[in-house]
């Protein structure tokens, strides 16, 4: 399938900075990053180096000390508090810990999401199969999370964040508590998901993640951002 | 969907707090039946007031044909003396205090007696002529009733006077310290209730986190994260202000309307079912208001990011 390039700017930092604490270090430091609808972009860089509150400041959890961010054409400092829901239903989140209802089955986790923004029954009965589907968990709609690998959870998860087709896909270490064979499947599905035109900004420690991918890699270290390269591996130093 | 959802999701923490909202229930239930009490209070001290108080304040009862008081020896009052009685009151020195003399004939006392109480005991075995005028006088300050009393009092015509405040200031004391009481007790419960609800609301949204981080994520709107909670306390606090309005209606209906009613107290007007009906609705907006309030000051802190 070929990949819509249309070169819309959907997450646009601009010399973003945020202090959670007067005085203290701040957790980014004057960040500039510009990602383009469609782009899978690795942001990598070791604990405290700032790639949570980067996916935060997207999220609108948090809000920047200084600098401008724009995401999905909403310049987020100008967005109302009531229209942040409508910002985050064009955001799918997805978690290091999954973050499933225990007493929920498979399709229920999924419809979950599409319930509680309002969709119909026949809406979310006609997608829901669908997006479980698309995530290979097709036949196990009606487990429970505790009866599914740790893998086939996150599949779960990324059916929840997916299925309104959101135009931007962020992930938060989405591997970091599987098992290398199991990651390289989640990885496969999210490069799957990329291809459908969905913008994908991934949070990981995962170097051997992204030096398979072989994908835009943005390196943050202490709150700055050390490396902004187009097909890039994990280790490597600036230049 | 959203509507099943919010149904679905009140049910569900209902049932998964129970005691919680029973708790809740109860001590709105309580809290409300005192505030309902001192209001029902305050409706019958007014009803006495307007009977008898504020009309007349000092009764002067003039002599009647068959008196057993030593000065109506001479027989009853005659129409020289009431002159006389009433000059005395409306003007020289007492014309100054006096705010108002009312002349109650015999045939217009017993006309008030059969209208308080058509088939009492008083009305069954009196007659028009068994009652005694009397000067009924509201003074611009009741408290000038010693200066009336010893003016008239000695008058010929004159049977006995009657400073009326004392035969219902006890009762009304009684009454407006009950309703202190009532009030003070509502004050000390309608906190506890929304402390009650308060803690309702925060343990059912902490129980319920999981679910109201995924909605926030997901894109779901406040109200409907929020709401949920909100009607759990409203309901729960609703509830408690029916049963009390409930309460308060079976008290008056059965203990004052028919026990009260039927007792040697009967010429009193006593309040009805009627009056708790129009303390309802406050007692309901006060169950509502409180939850409202409750869960507006709880929710912003345990729903949001």
């Amino acid at each position: 399938m070929p990949t819509p390039r249309a070169p819309t700017t959907v997450i646009h930092f601009s010399d973003v900075s945020k202090v959670y604490t007067r005085g203290a270090r701040p957790a980014l430091d004057e960040v500039s990053v510009t990602i383009e609808r469609g782009d899978f972009v690795f942001l990598v860089g070791a604990s405290g180096s700032g790639k949570s509150t980067f996916l935060k400041l997207v999220l609108r959890e948090e809000r920047p000390t200084a600098g401008r961010i724009h995401v999905a054409g909403r310049d987020l400092a100008k967005l109302a508090s009531w229209r942040v829901p409508q910002l985050r239903r064009e955001i799918g989140a997805v978690f290091q810990d999954f973050r499933l209802l225990p007493n929920k089955t498979v399709f229920q986790n999924v419809g979950f999401a599409l319930q509680v923004i309002g969709k119909n029954r026949r809406y979310i009965e006609t997608s829901v199969p669908e997006i479980l589907d698309l995530v290979g968990l097709a036949g196990k709609e009606k487990r429970l999370p505790h009866e599914l690998s740790g893998g086939e959870q996150q599949r779960v998860a990324i059916a929840r964040a997916f299925v309104n087709r959101p135009p931007i896909l962020l992930c938060d270490e989405p591997t970091g508590n599987l098992d290398p064979g199991t990651s390289i499947g989640i990885m496969r599905l999210l490069d799957r998901i990329n291809r459908t035109g969905t913008t994908v900004l991934m949070a990981t420690h995962d170097e051997l993640m992204v030096d398979q991918m072989r994908k835009r890699v943005v390196e943050l270290k202490d709150g700055r951002v050390v490396r902004d390269q187009l097909q890039g591996v994990y280790g490597l130093e600036p230049a | 969907m959203r509507l099943r959802f919010i149904v679905t999701e009140v049910l569900q923490g209902l049932r998964r707090n129970t005691t919680m909202a029973l708790s809740v229930i109860i001590v709105t239930l309580v809290s409300l039946a005192f505030v309902g009490s001192a209001a029902l209070l305050q409706i019958q001290v007014g009803k006495l007031k307007d009977d008898w108080y504020d009309r007349v304040e000092v009764s002067i009862f003039l002599c009647p044909s068959d008196s057993a008081y030593a000065q109506c020896k001479a027989g009853p009052v005659t129409p020289s003396q009431e002159d006389n009685i009433r000059a005395i009151l409306e003007t020289g020195e007492l014309g100054e205090i006096v705010e108002q003399v009312y002349y109650e004939t015999k045939q217009e006392a017993w006309e008030n007696l059969l209208e308080r109480d058509p088939d009492g005991f008083f009305a069954q075995q009196l007659t028009a002529d068994d009652m005694q005028p009397s000067f009924r006088v509201k003074l611009q300050d009741p408290e000038q009733f010693a200066l009336v009393a010893d003016a008239i009092e000695m008058r010929p015509g004159v049977e006995h006077v009657v400073d009326q405040r004392e035969v219902f200031g006890t009762l009304f004391q009684i009454l407006n310290r009950a309703t202190l009481l009532a009030a003070a007790l509502a004050i000390v419960m309608l906190l506890a209730a929304m402390l009650l609800i308060t803690t309702t609301i925060r343990l059912s949204a902490l129980s319920r986190r999981k679910e109201t981080t995924i909605m926030r994520m997901v894109g779901s709107s406040k109200t409907l994260i929020q709401l949920p909670f909100m009607l759990e306390g409203i309901i729960a606090a609703t509830t408690g202000a029916l049963l009390s309005i409930i309460g308060l209606w079976l008290g008056v209906r059965y203990l004052v309307q028919d026990w009260l009613t039927s007792s040697n107290l009967s010429w009193v007007d006593y309040i009805d079912e009627g009056d708790v009906l129009s303390v309802a609705p406050w007692l309901l907006l006060i169950g509502f208001g409180l939850s409202a309030i409750a869960s507006v000051v709880t929710l912003g802190r345990y729903t949001s990011a």
